[in-house]
């Protein structure tokens, strides 16, 4: 009988969305402290805490989705900050003057959260925020792997800095960190995390449940939920969907076949989201998978703070190129990709300088096509439709090609 | 027969093959997307062959105005289309550098002719043809006379700038220093070439290289380019409507595939 009023996951994910930034936006009005963090990093701390946190990223990518970045964006370089920087700083950083946006408010915060496993602009675009805030800022610095599995000293460098995290953490809060509370928010992000690989993984059944571009929506809440009971049964539900889905052989789409599977590497570009999707469907293009289920893939034992050091240090962008080919080239295998669509996004030079070098390797190695266009993660002028469409379809006359070749034989990839 | 549409972003083009693949007219327009060139063109080769549209079997159109073209049995990327149109001019090809109005790409073959990789540049209009054409406003000159320009310089002139109105910027000064203008309309060949040469890098290149697209008509720039490269560039003849050519042929192979997939 409870089945009938269920929602979907689809529901469940907007109405969760919605939840969580009313719920952080009730806990600044009675004075409850807000933290903003970035988007991986190992905010089982502040949950054990009692801090309420809020992800800029994600909200600037939310801006973006709804083409409010703009705004944003001229707010921002009109302060100062190069149109050279990363689009989400330049939306977040107009934000905090601006204070209103339609897309979704975000309550200010009072405490700053920032860990540069993600990126090195992190570090003194959360520096400013705390510097303009007057807040403090808890900093952890997740040096970038050069070695391909991360050292010891790495983790040891970075559990360190977890404790003293910790300790930074109690100053601010007047209270001591409940060991206990902290295990089981460990325990949830973990359960959380096998869920959200799980859902993903059906993207290697073919043709493939899931559409690529839903994971892109997903994935706000694996960002700001893995260590919550909501996040939980979201992508537990969202599981269950795309296995039901799959059993009874359903593609991605109701209205299309899936002909192609691709990865799509890099961010979405958020401004230009319905566009960049319709067109790859108009060619029967999917995003099987890309190099975000493993990102967010934060599984460690728990109150083992080693593992919570390398499993947070250990994500794809701050890994060196031979753990990138080799990552994509497993998803290439596990997946049935045959072709990858490179997205050289102006604000994200950590991801472009590898795509060049990444995409040589993966077309030698796997001998799949792919092509690379440019755009952004949110600035919406820095992409062309008409360009993204002419890559797209070469992409797919020569995925054809190979699987003419395929059919006669001439090809065994 | 089997027709061929390019509707690029400055020019527009047309080629109709016979059925025994003999190329039957060519017609060429310096208008593109935004006017109805494409038009023109196909009733310019419709009447140079003194046929009607009746006998057209199948129609591929390609380049960045594709969409335009209503009546088309198929869109075809530039990309396949000047490796199609390369293979059927100069037969075996391992790499061709295209420059054309908007785009500027670099398209590595298999020894069948098929597309191995290839490299389109990035935004900016730098390593196009709208690069020269920017450049010959400030140099007082036509695009047909930039070639010969440049020709008769006698001293290299580096133009630094990538980006084309930086370049415009950079040039204006160097003509206000009192440079030459042949030395400096050299001076912008030379980079845009740099900048090409750059993607042949990435893409990977060996002979034979062929040049095509409009800006392969300037035979200074064909120059520069095999400088760069330290290689011999040929240009097929036809080399503007290399595209539409290969458009044509690609029609006539899906008409073939289409016919025997029905027997």
């Amino acid at each position: 009988m409870a089945e009938e009023n269920a929602l979907t996951s689809k529901q469940l994910l907007n109405e969760l969305t919605a939840k969580h930034y009313e719920g952080a936006l009730q806990a600044k009005a009675e004075g409850k402290p807000v933290a903003w963090a970035t988007s991986i990093c190992p905010d089982e701390l502040l949950a054990a805490m009692d801090i309420t946190t809020v992800y800029p990223e994600n909200h600037a990518a939310a801006i973006g989705a709804r083409k409010e970045a703009m705004k944003f964006i001229e707010q921002a370089e009109g302060d100062g900050y190069s149109s050279d920087i990363c689009s989400y700083a330049r939306v977040n950083m107009g934000y905090v003057d601006l204070k209103h946006a339609d897309a979704q408010d975000i309550p200010m915060p009072d405490l700053i959260f920032s860990s540069t496993n993600i990126c090195h602009t992190v570090l003194k675009w959360y520096e400013n925020l705390a510097k303009k805030l007057h807040i403090p800022l808890i900093l952890l610095d997740m040096p970038f792997n050069h070695t391909y599995e991360v050292s010891d000293n790495a983790t040891k460098y970075i559990r360190g800095q977890l404790e003293n995290a910790i300790r930074q953490l109690e100053d601010f809060t007047g209270h001591r960190m409940d060991y206990d509370k902290l295990a089981e928010k460990m325990d949830m992000n973990n359960a959380t995390c096998e869920w959200w690989k799980k859902a993903t993984d059906w993207g290697k059944v073919n043709p493939s449940p899931l559409n690529g571009f839903d994971m892109f929506n997903y994935m706000a809440l694996i960002v700001c939920m893995r260590n919550s009971e909501d996040g939980h049964k979201l992508f537990k539900l969202w599981y269950e969907e795309l296995k039901q889905k799959a059993e009874e052989g359903k593609g991605p789409w109701n209205s299309a076949e899936e002909k192609y599977r691709i990865i799509w590497d890099g961010i979405a570009c958020w401004p230009h989201l319905s566009t960049t999707f319709k067109t790859l469907k108009k060619y029967g293009v999917n995003m099987v998978t890309s190099t975000y289920p493993s990102s967010w893939y934060k599984v460690y034992e728990t109150n083992d703070l080693d593992g919570m050091a390398r499993s947070y240090t250990g994500n794809y962008a701050n890994r060196n190129l031979d753990f990138g080919e080799d990552l994509m080239s497993s998803l290439i295998k596990d997946f049935g990709v045959e072709g990858v669509l490179f997205h050289s996004n102006r604000s994200c030079k950590l991801m472009d300088f590898r795509c060049y070098e990444v995409q040589r390797r993966i077309t030698d190695k796997m001998g799949i096509p792919s092509v690379i266009f440019d755009g952004d993660q949110t600035d919406p002028r820095v992409f062309s439709e008409a360009q993204y469409e002419t890559r797209v379809q070469a992409l797919v006359e020569m995925m054809e090609k190979n699987k003419e070749l395929k059919r006669r034989g001439d090809l065994d990839v | 027969m089997f027709l061929g549409i390019d509707i690029g972003s400055s020019s527009t083009e047309a080629a109709l093959i016979s059925e025994d693949g003999k190329l039957l007219a060519v017609a060429v327009r310096n208008a593109g997307t935004g006017s109805r060139a494409y038009e023109e063109v196909v009733r310019d080769v419709l009447s140079e062959a003194g046929t009607t549209m009746d006998d057209v079997r199948y129609t591929v159109v390609t380049g960045y105005g594709r969409t335009l073209y209503k009546e088309a049995d198929r869109q075809i990327t530039e990309i396949t289309c000047h490796a199609k149109g390369v293979r059927y001019l100069m037969g075996r090809v391992s790499t061709i550098v295209d420059i054309g109005g908007q785009d500027s790409k670099v398209i590595k073959l298999d020894e069948d002719g098929n597309v191995k990789n290839f490299l389109m540049n990035e935004k900016c209009a730098a390593g196009t043809g709208r690069f020269l054409e920017v450049m010959t406003r400030v140099l007082g000159c036509s695009l047909e006379d930039l070639s010969d320009m440049a020709d008769r310089s006698t001293r290299f002139i580096p133009i630094n700038n990538v980006c084309t109105v930086f370049a415009e910027s950079e040039v204006i000064s160097r003509l206000a220093t009192g440079e030459a203008p042949e030395d400096v309309a050299r001076g912008a060949h030379v980079a845009v070439a740099k900048r090409v040469m750059g993607m042949c890098s990435r893409v990977g290149y060996s002979p034979k290289v062929v040049m095509t697209g409009g800006v392969a008509l300037n035979s200074n720039m064909v120059d520069a380019l095999s400088q760069e490269l330290g290689l011999p560039v040929e240009v097929p003849p036809h080399c503007q409507a290399v595209g539409a050519i290969g458009a044509a042929v690609a029609a006539m192979e899906t008409y073939k595939k289409i016919m025997g997939e029905e027997s």
